[in-house]
């Protein structure tokens, strides 16, 4: 079953005032309610099927992610696994993406799942980001190992994350995290920038 | 009244910033940039610590982290035991206690931060003294990203215990401040000081302990990490953490004012602070001839130097006679007196001519050679090579990504130490990718050369045993020769025995002075070679490590990760008490004014018995299991049938491993032909998915099968008792909720009159034996959900409660708990589940396990019930049952165990469930359960206590 | 810490890795067919060689593939990882 829901409570809801406080060393947002579609598909033929539906092809290299704009607006695709990919988009479009999905999907061995509440996202940026997330992230960050449109599934301290470097340059990334572990890492994304709130870069 | 040994100037202290420091109630005086050992000196306190064992005064012997008798208990600002005066950096209102050989921890909790951080380099350099910095640079200008970590405050190595001058580049101060400067002004280069690595470990992996903010004591800033862990991953390791300098053994060789040569020097050079006035030296190499010159130079009384070898270096004698020092060649110190403080010598020729003295001094330099830090590459199980010139293991292999150079690898001279530095420098940014040339000039200084071979020389020999052996091997341990030569009489010949029989090596110094010489003693007493004895082993940390640094941030709440539900701060605010279950916080109850747990567990029980209510079940595991092959998946998964599962139902599913035991249970609901929907435990979630995941990816690819966890893209609230259908129905205007249109074990989709309408997929089962309904809508909605549950039952007095409730509830009806009813060891024969394991699927994992005979076995253990003959007793969970009312003598025959055991207000009693032999058979049999003191009798039942033929469930 | 290279993602630290125990012990084509021996054979009887080892991990923490992967049991050095739709890298000699 899958629902247009574009509203609710977010599992960072309550937090916004206390991320907000980390700028400007770490700009910390929540972006609520985005739709979010597993899907899984093997067979290349169907794979290239999928892309025109999006408006934006499928990652082919692993730990990557796509995005373009397409008949659902803008979208991002990350690359979870050789024949796994999460679809990121505006807020309410689950059915509607889903069904285009299914239709380019046709018979090929392959899956569409909503799971739009299963994990929340947050923007970062800002110059002292990727200190932020180094106490706790044993992924190489550096923008020469990390370059824009990297996608890799780890460990933010002691959560499991998917982690996109969005934009290497401008030093912003997109995390998200299961909604069960969005309050300890919110505490701990927190914690972890008492040092940098005191001095700015 | 303290004595001033500090030189009017030189030194790297900042004198125009005096610090208050005390140590045993005596207030001194020291300069930033002191060591408490160093400011101890000044104040010409020698005598820090009594020994563990014979409680012997014991002094500053080294000025590093090699010292093994300087040991200070930290009271102010926050108690710590255990540390090194030549590790402490001095700080305003320091106070400090000498060590009877063990510490105190604080008895509160420690205020200070820690942390970790993780970094990536091309190259990592240990060790910021000449070589160090020198590999440092030429990989920095290569481009690569370089970490150089270096345990001083600053770097410079053993330049800081000199007063040597680089014939191009000026004072090596200069040089040092030249090369750091440009590290630090490099994109890529992060140099850190204060900064230990006390672990390398396998791919290029480096901890290293950063102390942040304990030089600035109680002006730390709060909010600073005072210590943090730095995680280095580096492509190439470059070692250069040079040698440390060890003492040779003589009678009385621990007396407060014995000390390292080479100690002497950088306190004479990096502190300006005289060790002592009057200064004897003792040595087999050409070394501490620097020291004997240098301490003379300043004015300082330096009557005699003995040299174990026959023939003395020439010229450095020759420097010597200048300065008024007779050199004694192939003379030994003998023995020592003083109490507090060393005051006189014994020496003695150790061949030949010469007579036996005694000399006045009040202090005595040593210097037995040198003994490379090869530490980090032993850890690397890099094997160690004895080099006889220099008596000392060096590293005797080539690591992969690993070099060590400088002293760390038996370089002893400046030229060398440069010249390896460089080389090394160059090869490790060029084997991580990086070609451009970038040579750094190598300095070159008028540093006195080594004219002569050093002699190796463990101990100064001795005529006859002396009953009280006071021949110190590891002063820290209060070891000595004779508990080396008992271990070797006793037999023993390894190392690593000869260590653990003695605890040589074994303290916090962990042997960095002591342990080479145990390796020689031993090698003496048995008559073997060194080089035949394999040293023993050096493990990580390097130095002592605080468990506070290791543990980081992760304590209090961010200790382990606290995983919540939508719902949680609605708990919270109705006061629930929480259930750690794996990283849940579950409701446990919700307690009213004045409640105690058992009378908020009957309330809640009865509310559900008896009109309505409500948990939060969002924890369950759920994964979405779609594609053509979906139900043949499930069907080898399960014990039962799932591929003929119609769609719109549900089925409760076990599942076995291969080897026939239950590891968990759940719903499964078929959502399409290709599609079901299935729960695991709340605590297996993760574990099931990856058994699902393992199965499909490894056996069985060619299966169109995709599984997707959902289990918190959905709240679920289980909506329990007999006015649960009144409640959904006021909430569900287009659910028909009748027995006939929405019967037990089926779903429906439906809207829900919630905030606007909220989807919902509403399930009908039951893990409690009344009318339920599973109730899941996205879990953005679960609050508002809750909340709507709680108004529309309020006319029934709806009742949210935990998971004790959900316990007992399940319980009344001989519903299993996987993993507390059960333990690995149990069949879903056993748990008399028979009926949910297919008699028609040709396979499936675990059932030809059933078949085993060990399965079909008549005394296998068994679900059942107990009643207490006292209907007010509750057997204690894990009581073990037997057959007889008296306890016999063991060994006990043990029947089994109770499994799950509650008050019921349902059956207005206690009553258990149990695990026992034969239990099924032995139902209405008396049995007995020891509690303390007490045998309880209980009677045996069936599992299911309360509406066993379910029309409660089924209404 | 160890890195365990994923055939998917790359070298990760070995915390985001489950050990699945020997590779290449195929369930058995008809589980009914087998005598008890044979059974408790595959269910409870693995390989501990001192050497090169076959074994199945996960990349749990990433991309939840399971992968084989040839370990040195005695220095834990991966000598290979290969998918589960490779055939297993021939080895010679005892690394």
């Amino acid at each position: 079953m899958t629902a247009e829901t574009t509203s609710g409570s977010s599992p960072l809801g309550a937090w916004t005032a206390r991320l907000a406080e980390l700028a400007p060393a770490v700009r910390v947002t929540e972006r609520p309610f985005l739709t979010q579609l597993t899907l899984r598909v093997r067979d290349a033929q169907a794979q290239a099927a999928i892309g025109p539906a999006l408006g934006v092809e499928l990652p082919s290299t692993p730990c990557s992610f796509t995005r373009g704009t397409g008949p659902h607006g803008e979208l991002e695709v990350l690359w979870l696994g050789p024949d796994e990919y999460l679809v990121l988009a505006r807020p309410g479009v689950q059915q509607s993406l889903e069904d285009a999905i299914r239709a380019a999907l046709g018979d090929a061995a392959g899956a569409v799942v909503d799971v739009s509440a299963q994990r929340t996202t947050l923007a970062l940026s800002g110059p002292r980001v990727r200190d932020v997330l180094a106490h706790g992230c044993a992924i190489d960050l550096h923008p020469s190992a990390a370059p824009t449109g990297t996608c890799v599934q780890t460990l933010l301290a002691q959560a499991g994350i998917v982690l996109l470097v969005s934009d290497a340059g401008r030093d912003e990334f997109t995390l998200l995290v299961r909604s069960s572990f969005a309050s300890y890492l919110a505490a701990w994304l927190i914690d972890a920038s008492v040092e940098y709130r005191m001095v700015p870069a | 009244m303290t004595a001033n040994f500090r030189l009017p100037v030189g030194g790297r202290v900042n004198r125009d910033e005096a610090l208050r420091f005390s140590l045993d109630g005596r207030p001194m005086l020291g300069y930033r940039g002191d060591t408490l050992a160093s400011a101890l000196l000044a104040n010409g306190v020698h005598q820090v610590a009594t020994s563990i064992k014979y409680g012997r005064p014991r002094g500053i012997m080294a000025a590093g982290v090699e010292d093994a008798s300087a040991l200070v208990q930290i009271e102010e600002p926050f108690p710590e035991p255990m540390m090194s005066a030549t590790t402490v950096e001095l700080y305003d209102g320091l106070i400090a206690r000498g060590l009877p050989g063990q510490g105190r921890l604080a008895d509160r909790p420690d205020p200070a931060r820690y942390d970790a951080k993780h970094v990536h380099c091309d190259v990592v350099v240990v060790g910021a003294g000449p070589a160090g910095l020198v590999a440092a640079l030429t990989s920095a200008r290569s481009g690569a990203r370089v970490v150089l970590v270096d345990d001083q405050n600053q770097a410079g190595g053993a330049l800081l215990g000199s007063d040597e001058y680089f014939d191009d580049l000026g004072s090596p101060a200069a040089w040092v401040h030249e090369v750091l400067a440009e590290l630090r002004a490099t994109p890529g280069v992060l140099v850190l000081e204060r900064t230990t690595a006390f672990g390398a470990y396998d791919d290029g992996f480096l901890l290293a302990l950063q102390r942040r903010t304990d030089h600035l004591g109680a002006a730390a800033p709060k909010d600073v990490a005072r210590q943090r862990i730095w995680r280095i991953r580096a492509k190439q390791t470059v070692i250069a953490t040079g040698a440390h300098e060890r003492p040779v053994v003589f009678a009385d060789n621990d007396r407060p004012g014995i000390m390292l040569a080479g100690a002497a020097r950088t306190y004479l050079h990096r502190y300006g602070v005289l060790p002592g006035r009057r200064i004897v030296v003792f040595t087999t190499n050409d070394s501490a001839y620097t020291a004997a010159i240098e301490l003379a130079e300043t004015g300082v009384d330096v009557p005699m130097l003995l040299d174990a070898r026959a023939v003395p270096p020439e010229g450095l004698v020759a420097e010597c006679a200048a300065r008024g020092i007779e050199v004694r060649a192939g003379h030994a110190v003998t023995g020592t007196e003083g109490r507090e403080h060393i005051t006189d010598v014994h020496i003695a020729p150790l061949a030949g001519t010469g007579h036996p003295d005694t000399i006045m001094c009040d202090t005595l330099l040593v210097s037995g050679g040198w003994n490379p830090v090869v530490h980090l590459f032993s850890q690397l199980r890099g094997a160690l090579r004895y080099a006889p010139e220099l008596g000392a293991f060096v590293p005797g292999e080539e690591l992969p990504d690993v070099q060590v150079v400088g002293s760390a690898a038996g370089a002893l001279d400046l030229a060398s130490c440069v010249r390896q530095g460089g080389e090394a420098g160059r090869a490790a940014s060029e084997a991580a990718g990086f070609t451009r040339p970038a040579p750094v000039p190598l300095p070159t200084s008028d540093a006195r050369v080594a004219e002569a071979a050093a002699m190796v020389l463990w101990q100064v020999p001795e005529g006859a045993e002396p009953t009280a052996d006071t021949r110190f091997v590891d002063l820290q341990r209060d070891a000595t020769v004779s508990d080396v030569l008992r271990a070797t009489g006793a037999g023993l010949r390894s190392l690593e025995h000869i260590k653990r029989y003695t605890t040589i090596g074994t303290a916090h110094d962990q042997g960095k002075t002591s342990g080479m010489i145990a390796a020689g003693i031993v090698a003496e007493a048995l008559g073997v070679k060194i080089a035949e004895q394999r040293p023993t082993t050096f493990r990580p940390p390097y130095t002592s490590v605080p468990f506070a640094a290791l543990a980081g941030r992760d304590r209090g709440e961010l200790h382990d990760p606290v995983r919540i539900t939508a719902m949680h701060s609605w708990h919270v605010a109705q006061g629930a008490l929480f259930e750690d279950v794996g990283q849940w916080k579950r409701p446990w109850y919700y307690p009213r004014p004045g409640e105690d747990m058992a009378d908020a567990v009957l309330r809640e029980c009865r509310a559900a018995r008896e009109s309505v209510a409500l948990m939060d079940g969002s924890t369950l595991g759920k994964i979405d299991v779609q594609g053509q092959d979906s139900g043949e998946f499930l069907d080898m998964l399960y014990t039962n049938m799932m591929s003929n599962l119609k769609v719109g139902r549900i089925r409760y599913g076990v599942m076995c491993g291969v080897d026939g035991m239950v590891i968990d249970d759940g719903t499964v609901i078929r959502l399409a032909e290709d599609r079901f929907l299935v729960t695991t435990t709340t605590g297996n979630a993760a574990k099931i998915l990856e058994w699902m995941e393992e199965w499909l990816q490894t056996e069985w690819p060619h299966l169109r099968v995709f599984l997707t966890s959902v289990t918190e893209h959905w709240a679920t609230v289980p909506l329990v008792g007999p006015r649960s259908r009144d409640v959904l129905a006021s909430l569900a205007p287009e659910l028909d909720v009748s027995n006939e249109a929405f019967g037990f074990m089926s779903w429906r989709d439906t809207v829900l009159d919630v905030t606007g309408g909220v989807a919902a997929r509403v399930c009908r089962i039951s893990f409690s034996g009344e009318l339920a309904y599973e109730i899941n809508v996205n879990a953005w909605h679960g609050r508002a959900l809750w909340e709507a549950l709680m108004a529309a039952g309020e006319p029934y007095g709806i009742t949210p409660y935990g998971t004790e409730t959900m316990h007992v509830l399940r319980a009344e009806k001989g519903y299993p708990i996987i993993g507390q009813d059960t333990d690995g060891t149990v069949t879903p024969q056993d748990l008399g589940m028979s009926w949910a394991v297919s008699k028609k699927k040709p396979d499936f994992i675990g059932k030809r396990s059933f078949a085993r005979s060990e399965n079909n076995r008549p005394d296998r253990k068994q679900l059942v019930g107990l009643l207490p003959a006292n209907p007010a007793t509750v057997l204690p969970e894990g009581a073990q049952i037997i057959e007889s009312a008296h306890l016999p003598e063991p060994p006990v025959r043990m029947l089994g165990h109770v499994t799950s055991s509650y008050a019921s207000a349902a059956l207005d009693r206690g009553f258990a469930l149990a695990v026992v032999r034969s239990g099924r058979d032995r139902i209405g049999e008396t049995l007995y359960v020891p509690v303390a003191d007490d045998v309880v009798p209980v009677t045996v039942t069936d599992s299911v206590l309360f509406d066993k033929e379910g029309t409660r469930r089924d209404g | 810490m160890q890195l365990i290279s994923c055939p998917w993602c790359g070298p990760r630290e070995e915390v985001e890795f489950h050990y699945g125990g020997q590779a290449h012990v195929a369930y058995p084509d008809d589980p009914a067919a087998l005598s008890d021996e044979d059974w408790a054979r595959f269910v409870f009887f693995r390989d501990n060689p001192s050497g090169p080892f076959a074994e199945r991990w996960s990349h749990a923490a990433g991309c939840r593939r399971w992968f084989n992967a040839i370990r040195d049991t005695r220095s834990h050095e991966l000598l290979d990882v290969y998918r589960m739709d490779e055939a297993q890298p021939a080895r010679t000699g005892t690394s």
